[in-house]
């Protein structure tokens, strides 16, 4: 996204009289040229710049202390902070990955493994739709409806509704699973299927949102190409390898980071269908334990968390988009 | 046409099927019956699992507790609506008042996010000032925070501001959360609509902020609508940053705390909780319902030029 953002910059900038012009005419002019705009974005600016520099800022601190539940200035009770700051220790703690401290590189394997398996059952499940819907027949309006369902459900509704259907006892899958005569686990016990549980979950979330966004793709592609290829005697799945995907790539490209960016981080799914389950932690769910649970309420940590979940994203953001752009060199 | 080229055919137009059709590719625009039965019930399949967890729960919400826990489910079991009476009537906690709570909530936030994507989102579109490239960047690393781990900084914020505790400073944080998505789509949004149309405005003697305002606004209708959505279920659904931000007086939760903790005190009455389940998804639904038809050509808009 952003990388396809930034080409058309240079065309609008009228060459500007330079030099010889003394430094509070060029101010004028520049705020003559572009106040409009920087009026427009003011409010955003303020509003989201504040809520999120200064909290960053201030959580970025925490990561140097010991602050905690204990310690930490209390306005109600009229308490004074009195933390210490403990320099780099909470990231050698977390770095270490001792359990005590939540195992970090265990987990954030599983982040990424999780991540990786979601967003390609967005993308592929979401593409397979996206094709099927993007072709005149009958009930296409109602099947569009019907498949962007899940995306209108409060995520909490959605979460009730398939720790109900997983129910070891009286879920409808186990239901199922036992009148065809197949093994019924407790889908959301202390064991390793609760994670496939999750998956199944947030795959059925996340998919309606790669699916429109796809759709429009599609939409976008020129039905001519298609024509022309098919004059030229190209078999489908030609038409769909140099067409259809070269076609929906800027799409896809911000779909994708978009997709990982959010299932990293996706922390209502897992925290409220399995709870604080060790078999389905990811880096988020941690530091949420972390920050809301146990005697201390370890902000700290929680902290040093953030921090270090925001390095990761931003370590894949940034060879993603160089990736793409030395892709688009080519 | 054989079944696999059921994944490509596609695209067929209204020109599509009027042309001769080249000998081998066959009935373009016209399926044999083979693939429009396998089209019709991959569809049917999926539609079917995308919908019915939810029709699972409207089914339970209408039974007691008791027959919601039986070990093989039917649809139909002593089934009535005394679960929604009772919830409405305010038995299970405060319903009424959480539900307006949520509604003012989600409803701030959609107006005041959309217009603060709106004016942004077009300030990038149209001026090239210096800073809008950062902003949009700054906007993608936004998205990257863990936000629950920021709610200590932000509480502390709020209360400086006089803000914790009431709905306007969760409305803010909210805003936080929806606008760079939103100002996203609404960039392509004001993209793929004609600087011409601004020129021609600006001529006929409109400020900036009127041809954005009586101009661009009107045009980018279906933009706003799939952004208003966005933002509404962003906020009608959260309850980690509603349960902190809030004040613990029942009468001023918001739907998804007050659930979550009736979740937590009643383990067994799924009946109840699935008509309350279903109460909270209405809203959701309607608003859905009225912006679906854009939802395609606005999201497109977004991810395609973003």
């Amino acid at each position: 996204m952003v990388a396809t953002t930034t080409g058309a910059a240079a065309e609008h900038r009228r060459p500007g009289p330079r030099g010889g012009t003394e430094r509070r005419g060029r101010v004028r002019r520049f705020l003559d040229r572009y106040w409009y705009a920087y009026a427009l974005v003011l409010p955003v600016v303020v509003v989201v710049g504040g809520l999120v520099i200064l909290p960053l800022a201030q959580g970025v601190f925490f990561t140097f202390t010991n602050i905690n539940e204990g310690n930490i200035a209390n306005p109600v009770l009229g308490r004074e902070a009195d933390y210490d700051v403990v320099g780099l220790a909470n990231y050698l703690n977390v770095l270490s990955g001792d359990p005590a401290y939540g195992s970090f590189w265990g987990v954030l394997l599983r982040t990424l493994v999780w991540s990786g398996i979601c967003v390609a059952f967005h993308y592929g499940i979401g593409l397979g739709l996206a094709l099927l819907l993007n072709r005149p027949m009958r009930f296409r309006t109602l099947y569009r409806i019907l498949l962007i369902l899940p995306w209108a459900v409060p995520a909490f509704v959605s979460a009730f509704a398939w720790r109900y259907l997983f129910n070891a006892d009286y879920g409808l899958i186990n239901w199922l699973l036992g009148s065809v005569g197949l093994p019924t686990p407790v889908w959301l016990g202390q064991s390793p299927v609760a994670m496939v549980a999750v998956i199944i979950v947030n795959v059925w979330l996340g998919v309606p949102f790669m699916m429109v966004a796809l759709l429009g793709g599609l939409q976008s592609i020129p039905g001519d190409l298609y024509e022309a290829a098919e004059i030229d005697g190209a078999t489908p799945w030609q038409r769909f390898t140099q067409i259809t995907l070269p076609g929906l790539r800027p799409v896809s490209s911000t779909v994708i980071l978009l997709g990982v960016i959010w299932t990293f981080n996706m922390f209502p799914v897992i925290y409220l269908i399995t709870g604080q389950n060790p078999h389905t932690r990811i880096l988020i769910t941690y530091a949420f334990e972390r920050f809301f649970s146990g005697a201390t309420r370890d902000y700290a940590i929680a902290s040093t968390y953030g921090v270090l979940i925001l390095s990761v994203l931003l370590v894949f953001a940034g060879v993603y988009l160089r990736a793409l752009r030395s892709q688009e060199a080519d | 046409m054989d079944v696999t080229s059921l994944q490509t055919s596609g695209r067929a137009g209204p020109s599509g099927g009027r042309r001769p059709a080249p000998p081998r590719s066959g009935h373009r625009g016209r399926r044999s019956p083979a693939a429009s039965f396998g089209l019709h019930a991959a569809l049917v399949v999926a539609s079917l699992i995308a919908v019915f967890p939810v029709f699972w729960v409207l089914v339970t919400s209408f039974k007691p507790d008791s027959r919601a826990i039986e070990a093989s489910p039917s649809l139909i079991n002593e089934s009535s609506l005394d679960n929604y009476a009772r919830i409405l009537a305010g038995e299970k906690g405060d319903f009424l008042a959480w539900f307006g709570n949520s509604l003012l909530i989600a409803g701030l936030t959609t107006v005041l996010a959309v217009m603060l994507a709106a004016s942004t989102g077009y300030a990038v579109s149209r001026f090239n000032f210096p800073g809008g490239r950062g902003l949009l960047f700054f906007f993608l690393v936004v998205q990257m925070f863990p936000f629950a781990v920021l709610i200590v900084p932000l509480y502390n914020l709020l209360l400086s501001l006089g803000l914790q505790g009431s709905a306007g400073g969760l409305v803010l944080v909210y805003c936080t959360t929806a606008v760079p998505f939103c100002t996203y789509m609404l960039k392509g949004y004001f993209d793929g609509i004609p600087r011409e149309i601004d020129e021609a405005g600006r001529m006929d003697g409109l400020s900036p902020f009127g041809v954005f305002w009586r101009l661009m606004l009107p045009l980018a209708r279906p933009g706003l609508a799939v952004t208003g959505f966005y933002a509404f279920i962003t906020a009608w659904g959260e309850v980690a940053f509603a349960s902190a931000f809030l004040s613990a007086a029942d009468q001023s939760k918001t739907l998804a705390v007050g659930l979550q903790v009736f979740v937590q005190q009643n383990r067994t009455e799924w009946g109840h909780l699935a008509a309350a389940s279903i109460l909270v998804a209405i809203p959701a639904a309607v608003v859905f319902y009225l912006v679906q038809r854009f939802l395609v050509s606005g999201l497109a808009a977004g991810s395609v030029k973003g």
